[in-house]
């Protein structure tokens, strides 16, 4: 069970990890336009020149 | 003649030598006009950035300052098929913004405490079955108080002021018991851990944190969203006002840049903006807006004006002295307000039901422990039962249940091009068995249209549409609109009350009131077939062509009329226009029931009677002579063109050339309602399974945290299905 004193620590960083993440993403933007994020995804990266 | 917006006002500095636009664009609404707007814009020499967000329908602009003019981009924008107009958040908006925002990070805060607080919580409860040593699950328990605590503290902040507002008011509210759970909930489970007990609910504490939280959030949010639509409609509406920068020189500049003192010029047929009083120049002005008075009214010198006035004849320069507080804007933050005010029945409903429900749990939560002591149980274990007993009833599910379903159904509404005004709106809708249209305006498309160009010739329709295109007259705007004109003609004058003039070519050429142009004869040849069409005539030395404007019945409307019979409802149609008009598209469009020349007092007389009746009644229309009766009604829409006041005072606000999104409100409405009584009677139902339960003390924390986030769950799910047949049409 000594193996908790590494485990425990290790899983709550990893939690404050996901929530640094998570703040830096808000503070970011990341959530400003939930719609166009779901399209940019499948856009192409460079556009195409000749018609649009 | 045309002169351009000055962006000055809107222009803001974005980091060293970059300025920053944004710009309410209207017509996006898909991922390809999001990448064509982006890649066009980009191309543009010296601009940084260009970003589309098409949850918000808007454009944000960053470019190198000094090289090139914002002009430019609305050109090309135009070009492309979008229309854009700078536009500055108003300051409801932001603030809405920024509550959306700061409940989205409690809810963080929350969701991930609740996270790594089940990650020690499944070992405790699988361990106090198996083999966990006292130690083990002591430590754990600290665990999670160190991660709990903090995080409630911190996330659980809008429920505590509330309650304590609440409190000081003197008053109860659903906050108060969800405090007094949340506060008991983590003292006992303090407590529990320091005297080495089994059970700790600092799961459950945390949990029922963050599902409240996401109720709030997505309440917050919807609002915020329809802030952030109503503020690109005024964008859209470009309220701007004509400033003298000079004794002679002119700029076109938003209402808001506009401050008391400064001299505008208001031309015939420009409607004020601004309150002031006239420092030269003399017309008729129509005040009806403001009065009521429909005879028009002359000014000059020293007249008063006031926003909203209509200037007829001549032009006017008036010197500021109140910046219009009537602007589109200010008037639909302030409906916003009363919207949010007016709380939805069932919200408020949900309300009452708190008043009862603080003094009903607490009571309930105080006998359970005084039964438990009379059956002999200790004074320990008869409080923490009680406190099983508060936790499982705090209102986590009746909290999401109508938020939910309302944000969803407004998503599908907004998506169908229907903007809610008033909270309550959906249950009204939902309700009706009536609906009565305006002719003019609702069923008809708001702006005139050229009826007969098919039979005038190209060159000569865009001629015409040019010099249309120095006048102000509704009926020469509907020419030069049909015609797709753009370059104005140099050298047009107006003649008032008869129209515009010029030469071109060595030729002269006039468009106006068919005796001005000598083409008398042919105007009344197509006011007889057509009586209500408006003609206008355009003469080009010896030819001569009339034109017939009127209102076209919108695409879809007889589809929409048929639709809204199939569900049931019974359609009417009351207008003020004459008699042989409404028959036309009475018999069009298949209403059955109709009456023409109906004023304003009528319309509400037969609402009212209606109403006597029974008759849940939805007003459709816009106008100022449809307020009262919009006002009057049990429900109420208006078109986005409607004059400012209907749609002030109208529930709902539909956008775009067609009827559907009338369709599309009733009946995403009635869905929304079933689903908002479903969760209602889920949560009723769950209290009724839980509360036995936890007074009977079998409640474990595994129990509580499964049969909080089980009834939040099937909630949310359950409003999702609101989104089903709300799609776009």
């Amino acid at each position: 069970m000594e193996v908790l004193v590494y485990l425990v620590p290790l899983a709550i960083t990893l939690g404050a990890l996901g929530l640094a993440a998570f703040l830096w993403s808000l503070r970011n933007g990341q959530y400003d336009d939930l719609d166009g994020a779901a399209w940019r995804a499948i856009t192409d990266d460079e556009p195409a020149e000749k018609s649009s | 003649m045309e002169s351009t917006v000055d962006f000055s006002h809107y222009l803001k500095s974005a980091g060293t030598g970059l300025l920053h636009l944004d710009l309410a664009v209207e017509g996006i609404n898909c991922a390809g006009c999001m990448a064509k707007i982006e890649r066009n814009l980009s191309k543009i020499p010296d601009v940084t950035s260009a970003r589309v967000n098409l949850t918000d329908r808007r454009l944000a602009l960053e470019w190198k300052a000094g090289t090139v003019d914002p002009a430019l981009f609305v050109d090309r924008l135009a070009e492309l098929g979008y229309k854009a107009y700078p536009f500055e958040p108003a300051s409801a908006e932001t603030r809405e913004a920024k509550r959306a925002g700061a409940l989205l990070l409690r809810l963080g805060v929350a969701a991930f405490a609740a996270m790594n607080v089940m990650m020690l919580s499944v070992p405790v409860w699988s361990g106090n079955v198996s083999d966990m040593l006292p130690e083990q699950r002591d430590f754990f328990h600290w665990l999670s108080a160190l991660i709990v605590l903090p995080a409630a503290a911190y996330s659980a902040q809008p429920f505590f002021s509330s309650a304590y507002a609440a409190l000081r008011a003197r008053g109860v509210n659903m906050d108060v018991p969800i405090s007094v759970g949340i506060i008991l909930a983590l003292a006992t489970s303090l407590f529990e851990t320091a005297v080495h007990a089994e059970h700790a609910y600092f799961d459950a504490a945390i949990m029922l944190i963050a599902f409240l939280l996401a109720g709030r959030y997505l309440d917050q949010n919807m609002r915020r969203r329809t802030r952030a639509f109503a503020g690109n409609l005024a964008a859209l509406k470009a309220e701007t006002a004509t400033k003298f920068i000079s004794d002679d020189e002119i700029r076109t500049v938003p209402v808001a840049a506009i401050v008391p003192g400064d001299i505008v010029l208001l031309r015939p047929g420009e409607r004020s903006a601004v309150d002031g009083s006239v420092v030269s120049g003399r017309s008729e002005i129509d005040q009806s807006l403001i009065t009521g008075e429909t005879l028009p009214a002359t000014a000059v010198a020293g007249s008063a004006v006031y926003a909203g006035t209509l200037v007829r004849s001549g032009a006017l320069r008036v010197r500021v002295s109140a910046a219009s507080e009537g602007t589109l804007l200010s008037e639909i933050s302030r409906l916003l307000e009363n919207a949010v005010q007016s709380r939805s029945r069932y919200l408020r409903l949900a309300e009452r039901a708190s008043r009862l429900y603080a003094p009903l749990v607490h009571a309930t939560a105080l006998l359970t422990m005084i039964g438990w002591l009379i059956v002999g149980a200790t004074l320990h274990d008869s409080i923490v039962t009680a406190i099983a007993v508060l936790i499982i009833t705090c209102p986590c599910a009746l909290g999401l249940a109508i938020p939910a379903v309302q944000t969803v159904a407004s998503g599908a509404l907004f998506g169908s091009g229907v903007l809610l005004n008033s909270g309550d709106a959906i249950e009204r809708m939902a309700e009706v068995d009536r609906v009565i249209f305006d002719k003019t305006g609702t069923l008809t498309l708001p702006e005139l249209d050229v009826a007969n160009a098919a039979s005038i010739p190209a060159d000569v329709f865009n001629l015409a549409g040019r010099v249309a295109l120095s006048s102000r007259h509704p009926v020469a705007a509907a020419v030069a609109r049909a015609a797709g004109a753009t370059a104005p003609l140099p050298g047009i004058e107006e003649e008032a009350g008869q129209g515009a003039f010029g030469v071109v070519d060595g030729v002269e050429i006039r468009l106006g009131r068919p005796p001005w142009c000598g083409a008398d004869e042919a105007a009344n040849q197509i006011l007889q077939n057509d009586p209500e069409a408006s003609v206008v005539a355009f003469r080009q030395g010896e030819t001569r062509h009339v034109f017939a404007v009127r209102q076209r019945i919108r695409p879809d409307a007889a589809t929409v009329i048929s639709a809204l019979h199939r569900m049931g409802l019974t359609v009417e149609m009351l207008s003020g226009d004459r008699e042989p008009a409404v028959r036309a598209a009475a018999l069009t469009l298949g209403i059955h029931q109709w009456r023409a020349e109906v004023t304003p007092v009528d319309k509400i007389a037969r609402i009212d009677e209606l109403a006597r009746h029974g008759h849940k009644v939805l007003m459709v229309g816009d106008g100022l002579n449809d307020a009262p009766a919009l006002a009057a009604a049990h429900a109420s829409m208006s078109p986005v063109t409607a004059t400012h006041m209907s749609q002030a005072v109208a529930d709902a606000v539909f956008l775009g050339e067609q009827l559907a999104p009338v369709e599309a409100a009733v009946a995403v409405s009635r869905k929304a309602r079933r689903l908002m009584r479903q969760n209602l009677w889920l949560s009723v139902i769950y209290n009724l399974l839980a509360v036995p339960v936890a007074i009977a003390g079998l409640v474990t924390p595994l129990i509580a945290a499964t049969a909080m986030s089980g009834s939040s769950l099937l909630v949310m799910l359950n409003a999702l299905r609101a989104r089903r047949n709300g799609e776009p049409v």
